[in-house]
């Protein structure tokens, strides 16, 4: 006698026990530590803290570790977490022109005032295993040579291409932008909340459109017109004091991209810009969405057939974000049976009427 | 001078969940009418409009307070308790008076073909409110419902503009009822 | 650092994002069948397990209500139970597998087939809330097809479907029209379920989390399976008596028993099978 499937409870307690267990792994090997991940995983952390939407090094660290490694669901813990807080207030912009930079690259001067500075990159590194790290005890590396402090400030490469007039200008915005968390996404979105939207959005996502519209999908000839790494305050008005508190500093990587932008009679060429700005250290990302928001810009800035992906707005915002993705994605696992049963019911009453039909069309033409 | 500061919600969760059913039966069902508790707003607001505003209102939905409700007490309450900007009718979400002091119900926002949900809600405070008088149909009525309506001509104007229109939540001492653009109204 | 429970409101959403979600609730209510906007929040489940729902539930619960929690018609599916645990830990409401006894019910994919009263709300999870979306992809296309009640495009697409096959084709997810303007999807729900939708004494209430739109219909209201005058709408009807307790009227389960081809069919509303089994009733014998 067939008895319908109980015991879901129970399922789902047990399976809880056994994702624990894999979580640790051998219990022979020591258990990693929140502060190890958070000190030594740190371009996973900054993606967790990036994706997740909060900065919290310390609860990207816990996140990744409770993901078993996995950035997207990591990101997503902190996210959930993140909702439950309460909105306390807004910062004054970042000045990121302030900040203090690890790394600070220009690609489009051989060297500028506040000079370059490489920083601790992966790019001229020749990707050989390192087998050294391999052993348990590997003493710390040897400290690295500390440069000469910076005899001028950083001011942005593309606040000198500004002084000339050959960049189009980006007015200040006046407005408080519309803040994604708060409202839903509404169509067409302002360069606020787009830029709001590719900061919270899938690295992997954001870098096969960007490279999409370096392939000529979408092209528009960016230029890395600076990319800095490193810490910038973060300051709050207090209006019971009347001034801005600096209550913290935030690791941040920003891309500005000067593109080519053809003018038109009535107005001279000049270059126009991307925009990208993300929590921690992720250069990967910061290009990525400084490319995908330039070409989001097409239509604004009058550029014909502007219809490949990278260039959609809508397409490009639904379907950034990795915690709806991969929930939507995934949820396909989730029982279907009743509506898989509608649909094979229908399938079997169609074939069942084309067989008839067949049949009564073949005795038709024996007879 | 009031100071605003009571009068508020004892268990906010909970007493906001209360009245928030009370009301969502309300508008699901023309003519129903509910009881809620809770609030002890100052005069001349109704306990019940109270706890409407308290379930309801806050910092992201402009109020304004209409007539003998725009007075320094409960301009305070209400500033207090949901943090609401108070505002004209024309850029209000929510309004809360007397019926002749909501007038004319032009000025406040319908809603736009695209997003008809952006529109104000009215609470409008009665003398009574009883299941006599307007004849009303629609979505949430099985048959034909009846409510006690200050009149008829605007609430049918309302009606006719559907999916554009106001939605209005009357209250009256510790007991409201509602009548969304849905329904259709008739006299009695 | 980390949360306990006490750190989490009643209902588990804080109260200003509830008092964001009921608005909604509400003007979805005196729009029906109309998709309202929300700021939809991230839940501590995925995005597809029912965000949507279960945001409209924490916003609708009062200690006092009774929860039923179903997927796929049944009680005790692996996210039903997920569901049903999550608001009785974050809320302390009284839960309940009886759909008599439960005064808010949430679902995936099923209406309940003991006929639901004036008292119960009924809360369906929606992956995709807008009809139209495979028909036309952008949202800014269908949100001007909707204000314009412009719904030329469905009736194209039904059409052709019913030019091709003699019948529509939807098996689930069959779309309606809510008081004779908006067209609606009423979730993937079997088109066996349609007919509950019209006139329903309970208030039904749809949320989309992902999507970020809630919907509503107001009880009695006046649902329509869209169709043609030569081409009625039919619900879908079983072809059998469920196996274990005869229901000739209930949605069936069709479970697959060996290898050799052995198959039954068995209700999938659980409670409604276990309520008549109780009461005596079972399946003839073959």
């Amino acid at each position: 006698m067939y008895v319908a499937t109980k015991g879901g409870e129970r399922a789902i307690g047990a399976a809880h026990a056994w994702l624990a267990e894999e979580r640790r792994g051998d219990p022979a090997t020591p258990a990693l530590t929140v502060a190890q991940i958070r000190e030594q995983m740190t371009l996973a952390v900054a993606r967790v803290m990036a994706e997740g939407a909060l900065y919290d090094p310390d609860l990207a660290a816990l996140a990744l570790k409770q993901a078993r490694g996995d950035a997207v669901e990591a990101a997503f813990l902190i996210r959930a977490y993140r909702t439950t807080l309460p909105r306390l207030g807004a910062s004054l912009a970042l000045d990121t022109a302030a900040m203090a930079c690890d790394r600070r690259i220009s690609a489009i001067f051989k060297d500028l005032p506040g000079g370059q500075t490489l920083g601790p990159t992966f790019d001229y590194t020749h990707r050989l295993l390192d087998f050294a790290l391999a052993a348990e005890d590997a003493p710390p590396p040897p400290a690295a040579p500390e440069a000469p402090p910076a005899s001028s400030p950083a001011p942005r490469a593309a606040a000198i291409l500004d002084r000339e007039g050959v960049l189009q200008p980006e007015p200040e915005g006046a407005d408080t932008p519309p803040d994604l968390t708060r409202a839903p996404l509404e169509l067409p979105a302002d360069r606020a909340l787009r830029l709001q939207a590719l900061a919270r959005g899938d690295e992997g996502f954001l870098l096969a459109l960007a490279y999409s519209s370096q392939r000529g999908y979408g092209r528009n000839h960016p230029f890395v017109g600076e990319l800095r790494v490193g810490a910038a305050a973060v300051e709050v008005e207090i209006p019971e004091l009347g001034f801005a508190v600096a209550i913290g500093e935030v690791a941040l990587t920003e891309c500005e991209t000067i593109n080519q932008f053809a003018g038109s009679t009535t107005e001279p060429a000049q270059f126009t810009r991307g925009y990208g700005l993300v929590l921690g250290c992720n250069e990967r990302k910061a290009i990525s969405m400084a490319l995908v928001d330039r070409a989001l810009r097409a239509r604004e800035l009058g550029e014909a057939d502007a219809d490949a992906p990278a260039q959609d707005e809508e397409f490009v915002l639904s379907h950034c974000d990795n915690v709806q993705a991969s929930g939507f994605l995934e949820h396909i696992k989730l029982p279907h049976h009743v509506d898989f049963q509608a649909e094979l019911e229908l399938v079997r009453r169609l074939r069942a009427e084309a067989t008839a039909a067949q049949a009564a069309a073949s005795s038709e033409a024996a007879g | 001078m009031t100071h605003g500061l009571t009068g508020g919600f004892a268990a906010p969760a909970v007493e906001a969940a209360a009245t928030f059913r009370a009301v969502l039966q309300a508008m699901a069902r023309p003519g129903r009418i509910e009881r809620v508790r809770g609030a002890a707003p100052p005069p001349p607001c109704s306990p019940a409009a109270g706890a409407v505003l308290l379930t309801l209102v806050d910092a992201d939905t402009p109020l304004h307070l209409a007539g003998r409700h725009d007075g320094e007490a409960l301009r305070a309450w209400a500033r207090f308790h949901t943090g609401a900007p108070l505002v004209g009718p024309g850029e209000a979400a929510f309004a809360l008076g007397e019926w002749a002091a909501l007038g004319p119900l032009d000025a406040y926002r319908q809603g736009t073909p695209e997003h008809p949900d952006r529109s104000a809600t009215l609470i409008v405070e009665t003398a009574r409110l009883a299941p006599a008088g307007a004849r009303l149909t629609g979505p949430g009525v099985r048959d034909v419902a009846a409510l006690s309506l200050p009149e008829i001509a605007a609430f049918a104007r309302n009606a006719a503009r559907f999916p554009l229109g106001l939605d209005f939540i009357l209250t009256a001492g510790d007991r409201l009822a509602a009548l969304p653009r849905s329904a259709r109204v008739e006299a009695g | 650092m980390t949360p306990d429970d006490a750190d989490y409101t009643f209902a588990y959403l804080d109260e200003a994002t509830k008092r964001m979600i009921r608005r909604a609730v509400l003007k979805a209510v005196a729009i029906p069948g109309y998709q309202t906007p929300f700021a939809s929040r991230e839940m501590p489940m995925p995005y597809g397990w029912g965000t949507g729902g279960v945001q409209l539930t924490a916003a609708c619960l009062t200690p006092d209500d009774v929860l039923k929690v179903i997927d796929q018609g049944a009680d005790d599916t692996t996210n039903a139970v997920s569901i049903r645990a999550f608001f009785a830990k974050v809320a302390g409401v009284a839960t309940t597998e009886s759909t008599r006894e439960a005064t808010i019910i949430q679902t995936r994919h099923r209406i309940p087939e003991t006929p639901l009263t004036e008292d119960q709300i009924m809360v369906f999870q929606v992956p995709i809330p807008e009809p139209l979306r495979f028909l036309e992809p952008r949202e800014t296309e269908t949100r001007r097809m909707h204000a314009l009640a412009d719904y030329g495009l469905m009736q194209v697409r039904l059409y052709e479907d019913v030019a091709r096959h003699g019948a529509v084709t939807l098996a689930y997810a069959y779309p309606v029209r809510v008081a004779g303007r908006y067209v609606m999807d009423p979730s993937p729900i079997p088109r066996f379920d349609n007919p509950k939708l019209d006139r329903s004494p309970a208030l039904m209430l749809f949320g989309a989390g992902r999507e970020q739109r809630i919907y509503a219909l107001p009880p009695w209201t006046r649902v329509e399976s869209l169709d043609f005058e030569d081409h009625p709408f039919e619900a879908s009807k079983p072809d059998r008596p469920c196996a274990l307790c005869g229901a000739e009227d209930s949605y069936l389960d069709e479970v697959i028993v060996d290898d050799a081809g052995g198959r039954m069919f068995v209700c999938s509303d659980t409670d409604h099978c276990a309520n008549r089994r109780a009461a005596g009733a079972q399946a003839s014998a073959p």
